[in-house]
């Protein structure tokens, strides 16, 4: 995969040296003070007020017209997902005269329908690829209060606008945007039939997608079912449950933990899966080390952990019950996961080396624990609500649960996306399990794949 | 051999001819055993016909096996599982219990499995749609582990069952009320090797 290079411009950012009285003598001459331009909202409580004025492609060829045109809608969509900034409506953008080039844009006019902040850019085709400028224009004052230049391959030119959005969320606001991200996901949408003992099973392959659903990518290519993905810290690989055949063409198969090197094109089975120990449900932790996981080697279903080549195994718990669906903590000391040791299942806690296990949710039937790593401590979970299934949230600060989905359908296995804001489920409400994505206190819920049956999503990083 | 029957019958009618009552009547057809070549000479037609020297015994041919009627035995592992013998066991909700219709199909399950006692088979266990994905894995195991520790109480060898659990992933059913439901909280078997 071709990566964007990024080329920073020599950003004048409005640099303001430091003025001031003569400094006293025998000290050092003061810093030069790098001075950073934020667009902010009219006033402390209001969002800024953004509009995108387009991104003015630099030859009139299909294909750059074209790039120019996706790259500011994505963009626009992008910047509006984090719900950071008021998003000035396109019916309006029309009225205004598009911008001739980057620093020919009429402020004036932007001044009229309350822009607290203005995006232009350009697409120029070069012989290697495109080159993309972006600057993010203070309106007020005109000043430039971020810009970069970008350049690389022309195809999918989605990728420019989500690298611009992440840069601008973090040069603006500190905050890390998820438009690069990616939801490792299981599909049937190939309709392919699983080969064994029994007739008209329909194969379930990993696919990769990114975050707003376009650009779905067939990872695994078997016969076989393949759920439960979860990325490696570093998004190189991909661990998920396999049913893989006790021997070539045989119909008896048996569960292991994959890991598929994506970049690398390699495989590796750390859990030595058999019929006899049969391991599922993988966790990559999130400083890369280790896979938590599930695994009947010792007689049922417990929670061991390894490290990522397969050594060191370590059993996590130990009683007749199902214990099933770990999660790490973000500090790699703790797991979360799901045990029936009363009854049903319940979310239950423990420190990362097996000791002090308690219940840690009071759900009557809940499961799929996901941490989030996000700056809120707490922990998303499926939960039974009526007939089907709900998400919830517990927070560590207040021990409260709060539910964000609807009751409609059922609503099961959530991941978090890496800035802990967003949440990635199964959900059936429109029939057949879509992938959704739906914000940490329930709004912006967003349908992300449409075709064939979809779950078990996992959020890169 | 079919000349010495002939012939052997013609001697009987003839010999028999004068002493009947002059009606003409068919030969009697009776059922012949294997021939066998008689050493005997001819008899003269005016003296009752010498028995038939007996028999000598034979060794009797082994039967063979009838050929048709057995595609369990004679089939590849494709067409047996398509025409399974096997009985599916079914449990009540979030439970992986063997009630009695269970264990019923499980010792009818051991027969066939002391009738062709090669046959290796994997025991599915599945569950319906409504619990969630993941904690379904678990319990599809202990589903098909039940119905193997049954299984094995009843003698059959632990190595010839295995076991793996399909979730909710594959249900047999794909409607979305009690019947169907019921039809996916299975252990179901599969003949993976003869």
């Amino acid at each position: 995969m071709k990566h964007i290079f990024v080329l920073v411009a020599a950003v004048a950012a409005g640099s303001a040296a430091l003025v001031g009285q003569q400094p006293p003598a025998n000290q050092p001459p003061p810093q030069r003070q790098e001075f950073k331009l934020t667009i902010n909202g009219d006033s402390p409580g209001l969002p800024p007020k953004l509009g995108i004025a387009g991104f003015i492609p630099l030859s009139q060829d299909a294909e750059t017209v074209a790039a120019a045109k996706t790259i500011g809608e994505v963009l626009f969509d992008d910047i509006n997902y984090e719900r950071e900034y008021y998003m000035i409506g396109k019916d309006t953008i029309a009225t205004l005269p598009k911008p001739t080039s980057l620093d020919g844009v009429p402020l004036d006019r932007w001044k009229e329908v309350n822009a607290n902040g203005v995006i232009v850019g350009t697409v120029e085709k070069t012989p290697a690829g495109v080159v993309v400028q972006v600057k993010l224009i203070d309106v007020r004052t005109g000043q430039q209060a971020f810009g970069k230049r970008y350049s690389g391959p022309i195809a999918n030119p989605r990728r420019y606008a989500h690298t611009i959005s992440d840069a601008i969320f973090q040069d603006q606001l500190a905050l890390k945007g998820v438009a690069q991200t990616k939801l490792a996901f299981s599909s049937d949408r190939q309709g392919e039939l699983a080969k064994g003992g029994v007739r008209n099973r329909d194969t379930q392959e990993i696919y990769i997608v990114d975050y707003d659903g376009a650009n779905a990518v067939r990872v695994t290519n078997t016969t076989t079912l393949n759920v439960s993905p979860s990325w490696a810290p570093d998004n190189q690989a991909i661990a998920y449950t396999s049913w893989r055949p006790s021997a070539a063409g045989s119909f008896g198969v048996y569960q292991d933990i994959v890991l598929s090197f994506i970049t690398a094109g390699t495989r590796l089975t750390p859990g030595g899966g058999s019929p006899d120990k049969q391991n599922y449900l993988p966790a990559w932790s999130p400083d890369g080390s280790k896979i938590a996981f599930t695994s009947n080697r010792d007689g049922n279903a417990e929670i061991y952990v390894m490290n990522k080549d397969g050594s060191g195994v370590r059993r996590m718990t130990n009683n007749p019950a199902i214990d099933v669906s770990p999660t790490w903590s973000p500090n790699n000391n703790q797991i979360a996961w799901t045990s029936d040791r009363t009854g049903q299942p319940k979310i239950y806690i423990m420190n990362a080396d097996g000791t002090g296990q308690r219940m840690l949710i009071g759900d009557l039937k809940a499961d799929r624990p996901t941490w989030s790593r996000g700056k809120f401590n707490e922990i998303a979970y499926a939960a039974q609500t009526g007939p089907g299934y709900d998400i919830k949230i517990y927070s560590f600060e207040s021990g409260e649960t709060t539910k964000i989905t609807d009751g409609i359908g059922s609503n099961e296995s959530p991941a978090f996306s890496p800035n802990g804001r967003h949440i990635a489920f199964t959900s059936t409400r429109n029939g057949k399990a879509q992938l959704f994505t739906v914000d940490r206190d329930g709004k912006n819920l967003r349908q992300i794949t449409r075709e064939g049956n979809n779950k078990f999503p996992n959020w890169s990083q | 051999m079919r000349q010495t029957y002939f012939v052997a019958m013609a001697v009987l009618v003839v010999a028999l001819g004068p002493v009947a009552c002059g009606k003409k009547k068919p030969p009697v057809a009776r059922p012949v055993p294997p021939p066998v070549t008689t050493g005997g000479t001819t008899p003269s037609p005016n003296r009752p016909p010498a028995p038939p020297d007996p028999v000598p015994d034979t060794t009797p041919i082994p039967r063979e096996p009838a050929i048709t009627d057995d595609p369990l035995s004679s089939g590849d592992l494709d067409a047996i599982n398509k025409n399974s013998p096997f009985q599916p066991v079914f449990y009540p909700l979030d439970s992986f219990e063997v009630d009695s219709a269970g264990q019923q199909a499980l010792n009818t399950n051991a027969g066939i499995l002391k009738k062709y006692p090669t046959w290796v088979i994997t025991i599915e266990g599945h569950c319906d749609e409504r619990g969630t994905a993941e904690y379904n894995l678990a319990l599809g195991e202990k589903r098909a582990l039940a119905a193997k520790t049954y299984l094995v109480s009843l003698g059959v060898p632990a190595d010839r069952l295995r076991t793996v659990s399909y979730g909710k992933e594959f249900p047999f059913d794909p409607g979305h009320d009690e019947g169907a439901w019921k039809n996916n909280r299975r252990a179901h078997f599969v003949v993976t090797s003869k």
